[in-house]
């Protein structure tokens, strides 16, 4: 048989018979990426805005750098985990290393550069005119930034969407950080370069085809946040 | 009672001096005018009084607090101040909300719906609550922003060319809203034009700027029944001509224009003047007119600019005058450039300086 189509069958066989395992690995995608994200945008919202509505020396610099990092090779970030996390590593007597809390961590290097620098853009492309706005109707500095960031709510759940996207496609540092441990740290991605290597395609479709379909009802759900924003 | 007091203010951007030494006194509950042609300097005063920006030196006092004060006594200040701006931007947001946002940021929470209501009333909005603010018109989203100026009942309501680009109808209902908050809430007013029939309509005193620099400043009935050179020739409204006048009886003079022009002036003045005529003073016509007026002149239209309701003409006469009339004159009159007309002006509508 066609392994795509094999591939399809597949998908859905094990998702309406709630595969143990299938399941376990969705939900641990769902949990790396997921916590990644989150910690993402509350460290990169915060830092976006305040580098967005404020001058200081080198904020260029930081803009470049934040750009940059938006494009880091997963393997590069896992390489780079996998040494802070090591035994040998500053951070091994915590004894990470494979475990999701490392996989985490990987992920979140890579979501909080996203969430930084579209936030930066999101926030920087408010008309200064809102600003002046803003503050003429006697709004405190706090205030102010509260509302430049709701009126540039758009931007960041777009932030939040590419973020996700990347913790959740991303193999390379999972893979060197978390070690691809059945019922530990396997991940929809990591799982499926396993299967390829087994030469199980129909299963590495299948799980293709869940991970997909994952990404799909999450951005799914932010943007319909996203347009009622909007509206709103 | 002095409520504003500006000193020596000066306000420099990069390069360019935006303001320079302008000292001026407002008043509790004076409507202000602050007419200037476009690049005079009036956003950049407005922004300071409203304490947007900082001088570059100088200083504003506000009921004789310094504003040079620490962050928080400007906000204390800031908030007692409404500003309408003339770039339109609105919160992506209904205009309830709009409106709600001013009282929202200073904790008057019940308030709200109260203020909201009755504020809306007065720019005639009422029923638009849920609309979303970015889906007005042009004239609406103006009374939108004037309603947030004033949601929370400012001392001190500063207006930047706030009807510039309005049709007809709109500006004659922010300039009526305007006039009502002053008069009957003692609002101080202070708003940037560039038209000096609307100051002459609106406020009780007025400034001049001209490329930053205070031209002069007083009472409107003062400033334009002695027009000076700069408000004579600004923005090309009058026409202005040096003459030699010669007083033909007690408080009427002959001036002499020069290219076999004499007109009559209601003066006492003699010797080298300046003579100035509102182009709205003068009556235009396809054969001479029998009136009172002593000074008719016939010329040739040489060029036609459409001003919205108004056309402003200019005819030659041996000197070019400028005229304007009104769209249906210009229509019943049939003109066209060469079309051959009469000017005609009384002695006394005539300003000699």
């Amino acid at each position: 048989m066609d392994p795509i189509l094999e591939g399809l069958i597949k998908a859905f066989w094990l998702l309406v018979s709630f595969d143990p395992e299938v399941y376990g690995i969705m939900f641990l995608t769902l949990r790396v990426s997921g916590i990644a994200v989150i910690l993402g945008a509350i460290l990169g919202v915060p830092t976006g805005a305040t580098v967005a509505l404020r001058e200081f020396a080198g904020k260029r610099f930081f803009i470049s750098m934040v750009n940059t990092m938006m494009g880091l090779p997963p393997v590069v970030v896992g390489l780079f985990v996998y040494l802070l996390l090591s035994s040998s590593g500053p951070l091994g007597p915590l004894q990470l290393l494979y475990t999701p809390t490392a996989m985490i961590i990987a992920q979140l290097t890579i979501a909080a550069p996203i969430v930084v620098g579209v936030t930066l853009s999101a926030v920087g492309s408010v008309d200064k005119a809102i600003r002046d706005k803003a503050l003429s109707l006697g709004a405190t500095r706090f205030q102010l930034t509260l509302t430049i960031l709701k009126e540039s709510r758009l931007g960041l759940v777009t932030a939040v969407i590419l973020a996700f996207g990347a913790a959740v496609s991303e193999v390379g540092a999972v893979m060197i950080v978390g070690g691809n441990i059945r019922w530990a740290t396997r991940v929809l991605t990591t799982a499926i370069v396993f299967e390829t290597e087994l030469g199980e395609f129909s299963v590495a479709i299948a799980l293709g085809i869940i991970l997909l379909l994952l990404a799909f009802i999450i951005n799914w759900l932010l943007t319909q946040m996203q347009w009622s924003g909007l509206r709103r | 009672m002095t409520l504003i007091q500006v000193e020596n203010l000066t306000k420099v951007y990069g390069e360019k001096i935006a303001l320079r030494n302008i000292d001026l006194k407002i008043d509790r509950g004076d409507y202000f005018a602050v007419v200037g042609p476009s690049g005079a300097g009036k956003t950049t005063f407005l922004r300071l009084l409203d304490l947007l920006d900082e001088p570059s030196s100088g200083r504003i006092l506000f009921d004789g607090i310094d504003t040079a004060c620490p962050e928080e006594e400007r906000l204390a200040l800031r908030r007692k101040i409404g500003m309408v701006f003339q770039q339109n931007v609105m919160l992506n947001a209904s205009v309830y909300e709009n409106l709600a946002y001013p009282l929202r940021i200073r904790g008057m929470r019940n308030k709200i719906d109260a203020r909201v209501n009755e504020t809306l009333q007065l720019v005639g909005l009422t029923g638009f609550e849920r609309r979303r603010a970015l889906t007005l018109s042009g004239g609406e989203m103006q009374r939108v922003s004037l309603a947030q100026a004033l949601v929370f009942e400012p001392s001190v309501l500063l207006l930047d060319e706030p009807t510039a680009n309005l049709d007809p109808r709109n500006v004659s209902i922010i300039e009526r809203i305007v006039s009502e908050v002053n008069r009957n809430e003692g609002a101080t007013v202070v708003m940037a034009t560039h038209d000096i029939a609307q100051a002459e309509n609106t406020a009780s005193k007025v400034a001049i700027l001209r490329e930053g620099s205070l031209v002069e400043a007083g009472d409107v009935g003062q400033v334009f029944s002695k027009p000076s050179e700069f408000l004579a020739t600004f923005a090309g409204l009058w026409n202005a001509y040096p003459g030699d006048a010669v007083l033909v009886e007690d408080g009427l003079a002959v001036v002499d224009l020069g290219d076999d022009i004499r007109i009559e002036a209601a003066t006492r003045k003699k010797g080298k003047v300046t003579v100035f005529i509102r182009p709205e003073d003068i009556l235009l016509s396809t054969s001479p007119i029998q009136s009172s007026a002593r000074n008719i002149l016939k010329g040739i239209v040489t060029e036609i600019f459409d001003l919205d309701q108004l056309v402003q003409l200019k005819v030659n006469v041996g000197k070019e005058f400028a005229v304007v009339i009104t769209k249906k004159s210009f229509k019943h009159l049939k003109l066209n450039l060469e079309s051959q007309v009469y000017l005609t002006f009384k002695a006394s509508s005539i300003r000699v300086l």
